[in-house]
């Protein structure tokens, strides 16, 4: 009988040489003559042990990690096709407690199935929120989606249903869906391991946002760093349309639902929502005025539902199970569960699944075990490029929306990216204002201009002597006020937040050069 | 008063460069929105996009000149000029910041001699900035081409430079 094996083939674990592994175990079979049938999976989020490789046995999935094709001979040594001991040996997937205390329902099935296997998706409860959306009708499934209290996990927590109900409200001959996927935000990674690792829960997540608000045209805006996803996505929509869940009559219900995944460009304002559609319609990525909202004009003029991977991959399971379980995860207004994606220095950086409501500390101290360089942490950037810089004495802070405003901050798409004691702050903020140049539309002045000055003064302040820190600090934080208040969109805006944070928290890193040999 | 340029002569084109741009907007030029899908496409088959070829997209799309550059010019992906045999994209990002990556950034520009946006002297390496590569938890990480590398070290780097050379 053969026996089973999995391989990811997320870009992360191929990263790591998990390419090199499974063509090792391939080999490493024939020689030996065992049946073995190599599956390539998603990744658990478990990357200080990627590449895992996972045998399934009679008591469940072993794993074993991290693997070096030159580790592969000694596995069949030991037997590991029957979940032999070895130096490497992990135990039973399911039961390794960074996985085992995380709450997976957007990520249910992300690491365990084949993700380009429409079948292993339906035995892994695939497609039963598009079921029981199809026993509903449009207004129903709106209400459902709102009443789990799912918020935009794209950055700016916007009550997913409203939007939808904007939507299905607003009356025209054609609406689009608009799956963002131009995940930019550095120390961010769910979108990519959920395309990779289970496009299909994307898939089905966009048609039931399609059957409720009357789209029957959707684009996945990807963008261009993640090839593996784009092969992904592809071999799922095609193997979609193949069985009926995508095209001109989707399962029966006489209701079309079209997929495309559409590749970005390599402009971080392009994730913004305005500035994806510009790029949709094949223009320069710019922001727009709002009003009009997307939902009531959007792409190309139509009603237009524009929501993030984590949020569309997160609607089946409310379908699913019903508003109710999923509302019950989670504190205050923020309900369900989020991703959170460890990253930075971190000796278990990864994945992790929780309710909101745990502790940044717990998720740095508990999940990640410090730092990997063993130095103490001194910052944590939550949020992405355009997220605060949190200090140690905040840590205790609850993963919660509301939570994260109160402090300056902003929980953003929940990248957690950790810093030991050798950053130097004044870099950190020098290089945000640095990347809001680089990366400005262009379009309102205080972002356009206001980045290119902020990199100048922050120059000016760590070469400067005792007053010239003093005057140029007051001139820095009247610019980020201007900025915070006077920018269209969300870059120019938040871009005061990484910096204002490092000046408030870590002044000692502004204090100028000069003054020493002044003084 | 400035004599019109008749905007339907279009500047000689290389047989190639107008036959791989005539077979791209053939394909994609009815998809609704169509300009990125053809640049993509275009640079895809010839590596770059040419400054001559812009009239030749333009006129394919019924798009002004002006709409064409300024989305090309817009974008960090399109380049206009031919890249070395293999592209590096070099994540600069906080992530990878947090893990050493001004000083793999450093040794890298020292190691192939090149800046940013610049290619080696003998064409085989253009070296390019990325902004995350979403291998965060795997820092730093860089792209060459379309294979992703993780937990870069100079050391590391250097090994898969020798390894390619051979």
């Amino acid at each position: 009988m053969s026996i089973t094996v999995y391989v990811p083939r997320d870009a992360g674990a191929l990263s790591l040489g998990a390419e090199a592994v499974a063509s090792a175990i391939a080999i490493e079979a024939r020689r030996r003559a065992v049946d073995v049938q190599i599956v390539r999976n998603g990744s658990r989020g478990l990357y200080w042990l990627e590449p895992l490789v996972e045998v399934v046995t009679a008591s469940g999935r072993i794993a074993y990690g991290p693997v070096q094709p030159e580790d592969v001979g000694t596995l069949f040594d030991a037997g590991f096709l029957h979940g032999g001991e070895h130096v490497l040996a992990l135990g039973a997937t399911e039961d390794i407690p960074y996985l085992k205390s995380q709450q997976r329902l957007t990520f249910a099935r992300v690491g365990i199935v084949d993700p380009r296997n429409l079948d292993d998706y339906r035995a892994h409860g695939g497609y039963r929120g598009l079921k029981a959306a199809l026993a509903m009708d449009a207004a129903a499934m709106v209400q459902t989606v709102t009443d789990s209290g799912l918020r935009g996990r794209g950055g700016a927590a916007f009550p997913t249903g409203i939007k939808w109900k904007t939507c299905l409200d607003a009356s025209a001959d054609q609406k689009y869906i608009v799956c963002n996927a131009d995940e930019g935000d550095s120390g961010t990674y769910a979108d990519r391991m959920i395309m990779e690792g289970d496009p299909f829960v994307l898939i089905e997540g966009m048609t039931i946002a399609g059957l409720a608000v009357g789209a029957s045209h959707g684009y996945i805006y990807l963008r261009i760093e993640y090839p593996h996803a784009q092969r992904a996505l592809e071999a799922a929509i095609a193997s979609a349309e193949r069985h009926g869940y995508l095209g001109a009559d989707v399962r029966g219900s006489g209701k079309p639902f079209r997929l495309e995944v559409r590749m970005a460009a390599g402009a971080y304002i392009c994730g913004e929502e305005t500035s994806l559609l510009e790029s949709l319609e094949g223009k320069r990525g710019q922001v727009r005025f709002k009003p009009p909202l997307p939902a009531i004009e959007g792409l190309f003029g139509k009603p237009t539902v524009i929501n993030n991977v984590v949020t569309l991959a997160s609607v089946p399971i409310i379908l699913d199970k019903g508003a109710a379980f999923y509302r019950d995860y989670g504190m205050g207004r923020s309900r369900g569960t989020l991703p959170l994606q460890l990253a930075g220095n971190l000796k278990r950086a990864g994945l992790v699944e929780r309710a909101f409501g745990l502790t940044l500390r717990e998720l740095i101290e508990d999940y990640a075990g410090g730092t990997a360089s063993g130095q103490p942490v001194r910052a944590v950037q939550v949020g992405g490029p355009l997220g605060a810089y949190i200090p140690v004495s905040q840590l205790d802070t609850p993963v919660d929306y509301e939570a994260f405003i109160a402090i300056g901050g902003m929980l953003g798409h929940g990248g957690v990216v950790v810093f030991d004691d050798s950053v130097d702050m004044a870099a950190q903020a020098r290089y945000a204002m640095e990347f809001c140049a680089i990366e400005s539309c262009g379009k309102c002045t205080p972002c356009r201009i206001g980045s290119t000055r902020g990199v100048e003064v922050i120059d000016r302040i760590v070469a400067g002597n005792r007053t010239e820190c003093e005057r140029n600090e007051i001139l820095l934080r009247d610019l980020c006020q201007t900025m915070l208040d006077g920018s269209l969109c969300a870059l120019g805006g938040m871009v005061p937040l990484p910096v204002l944070s490092a000046l408030d928290h870590f002044p000692e890193d502004f204090s100028g050069t000069a003054q020493n040999t002044v003084a | 008063m400035k004599r019109a340029i008749n905007i339907t002569l279009l500047p000689d084109l290389p047989e190639e460069v107008r036959s791989a741009i005539e077979n791209v907007t053939a394909r994609l030029g009815q998809l609704p929105g169509a300009l990125l899908p053809v640049l993509h496409g275009v640079q895809d088959t010839l590596g770059y996009i040419p400054p001559d070829a812009v009239p030749l997209i333009a006129r394919e799309l019924n798009l002004s000149r002006a709409d064409v550059h300024g989305v090309i010019s817009f974008y960090h992906y399109f380049r206009s000029k031919p890249a070395g045999r293999r592209v590096i994209y070099l994540c600069r990002a906080e992530s990878c910041q947090a893990m050493g990556a001004v000083t793999l950034e450093k040794h890298i520009k020292e190691r192939l001699g090149v800046d940013f946006h610049e290619t080696t002297a003998n064409g085989a390496y253009t070296l390019e900035p990325v902004y995350c590569l979403g291998n965060c938890a795997c820092s730093p990480a860089m792209m060459v081409d379309d294979e992703l590398k993780g937990r870069l070290t100079p050391a590391s780097f250097d090994a898969w430079l020798a390894a390619e050379g051979k």
